[in-house]
């Protein structure tokens, strides 16, 4: 059977710097992809260039066994991003932010209610983000995820300015998303206790 | 959880979504959109008090003006059009979505629109008053500025992709503006002129209409690729 997912002999360059060659992964539904590595490592570059943000030097992505180069719309239907940068305007409340999310990605709109009460964020849906706490707004990132029904999760240091609580928010909703057969791609230099099929890749 | 896609919102949704947003915001921080306006009223207002009150001195200089002040305004105002997006991760999120960029660079190209090149329409026939324009080069001018900011503000959408990666690209983003506005400035303002003098004016505003539709249907693919590259 083909991976949902999957890198081929990848290679990255920033200026003369070689960040990794001849990279591998593949991922299947249901799997968790771990990218492990110092700071400057090229984690993020790795996650830029599987979401088609930039080009890799060499080597290709797979999506459902086909080159992913020209069929970048069946995947993006499927992905969720969560970057350092939630992507939420400030001026605009939490409703507003995510009534704009729904008119882009698929959206589980019935949901809105309890996936916001679950992130304790339900009281604070007609404030501007920019009076949300830092925490509070990667909260807020983590109800696009909750909310999208893409099957590809990539998060780019998901615990940033997280409490322990929100830490632990992270894991159980990344197990869940894994229990219910979906994918994830997580650059991390912290320990993620997840329940499921582990896997690592290390850039050194 | 399924083994296919998702469904994708329709294209039209993440047009008008788009639209909605940007209008929505330019409401909830009014002042980036006055800028532009005010600038353009004074520039264009300041010009009579100055050269003195013979009107016909101003009917032959008022076409030329407000037609200057109007591309000085539209090109104040398209600086900013990518900046906070991609400030705020917002922009990755629209590379990232299953909407065609093509979609949403229309959308977000409509909406400067929309936020700055609409107002301006609508408040020439106050500034047309104050240069003593006749009846009729009132009406040709709002319908020369109508379509005039609106290819202004889709040729300037590939402008300010360009620049968006870079710190202080205005004056970058004018020197590559500059070459696509010229027809705009000229053919307005000259048909405008024409117009003070009972001369036929059609030929001019198709013109500017047909220059409009090759901006609608060329500028969001252009931007859509700058876009792109200027992420990476």
């Amino acid at each position: 059977m083909n991976a949902l997912i999957s890198g081929h002999d990848l290679c990255l360059f920033r200026g003369d710097k070689c960040l990794f060659d001849s990279l591998e992964f593949a991922l299947n539904p249901g799997q968790l992809l771990i990218v492990e590595g110092s700071n400057g490592s090229g984690k993020t570059s790795l996650l830029r260039g599987i979401a088609g943000l930039l080009e890799f030097e060499q080597g290709e992505i797979h999506w459902e066994g086909n080159p992913l180069r020209g069929h970048y719309q069946a995947f993006r239907a499927d992905l969720t991003w969560f970057a350092h940068k939630v992507g939420f305007k400030d001026d605009l409340n939490l409703l507003e932010n995510l009534r704009f999310e729904q008119s882009l990605h698929s959206f589980d709109e019935g949901s809105v209610t309890a996936v916001l009460a679950r992130l304790g964020l339900d009281l604070l849906t007609e404030l501007p983000l920019r009076s949300l706490s830092a925490g509070q707004q990667r909260r807020v990132a983590l109800a696009r995820m909750l909310l999208s029904k893409g099957r590809v999760w990539m998060m780019d240091e998901p615990f940033t300015n997280l409490d322990s609580a929100g830490r632990s928010l992270v894991d159980a909703v990344l197990s869940e998303h894994l229990a219910n057969g979906g994918s994830a791609i997580v650059a991390t230099h912290q320990p993620l206790e997840i329940v499921g099929d582990v896997k690592r890749v290390s850039l050194s | 959880m399924t083994d296919t896609a998702p469904p994708v919102p329709s294209l039209w949704s993440g047009f008008i979504g788009i639209v909605r947003r940007d209008i929505l915001l330019a409401w909830k921080r009014p002042g980036d959109v006055l800028n532009p306006l005010f600038f353009f009223a004074m520039v264009s207002t300041l010009f009579p008090l100055a050269l003195g009150p013979s009107s016909e001195q101003l009917g032959s200089i008022g076409p030329g003006v407000i037609w200057v002040a109007a591309l000085l305004a539209a090109l104040l105002s398209l600086n900013s059009l990518f900046v906070s997006d991609f400030e705020d991760g917002s922009l990755d999120q629209l590379l990232l979505s299953p909407q065609p960029l093509t979609v949403l660079a229309l959308g977000k190209a409509i909406g400067h629109w929309i936020v700055s090149g609409l107002p301006l329409v609508v408040i020439s026939p106050l500034i047309a008053i104050s240069f003593h324009m006749p009846d009729q080069s009132i009406k040709v001018m709002a319908v020369t500025l109508f379509f005039g900011t609106l290819s202004l503000s889709l040729f300037g959408s590939i402008g300010a992709a360009l620049t968006v990666g870079l710190h202080r690209g205005t004056a970058l983003l004018s020197l590559l503006i500059l070459p696509l506005a010229m027809p705009v400035l000229i053919f307005g303002a000259r048909t405008v002129s024409l117009s003070t003098s009972d001369d036929a004016v059609s030929a001019g505003i198709y013109f500017l209409a047909a220059y409009c539709m090759l901006a609608l249907t060329l500028a969001p693919f252009a931007t859509a690729a700058a876009l792109r590259i200027s992420n990476e």
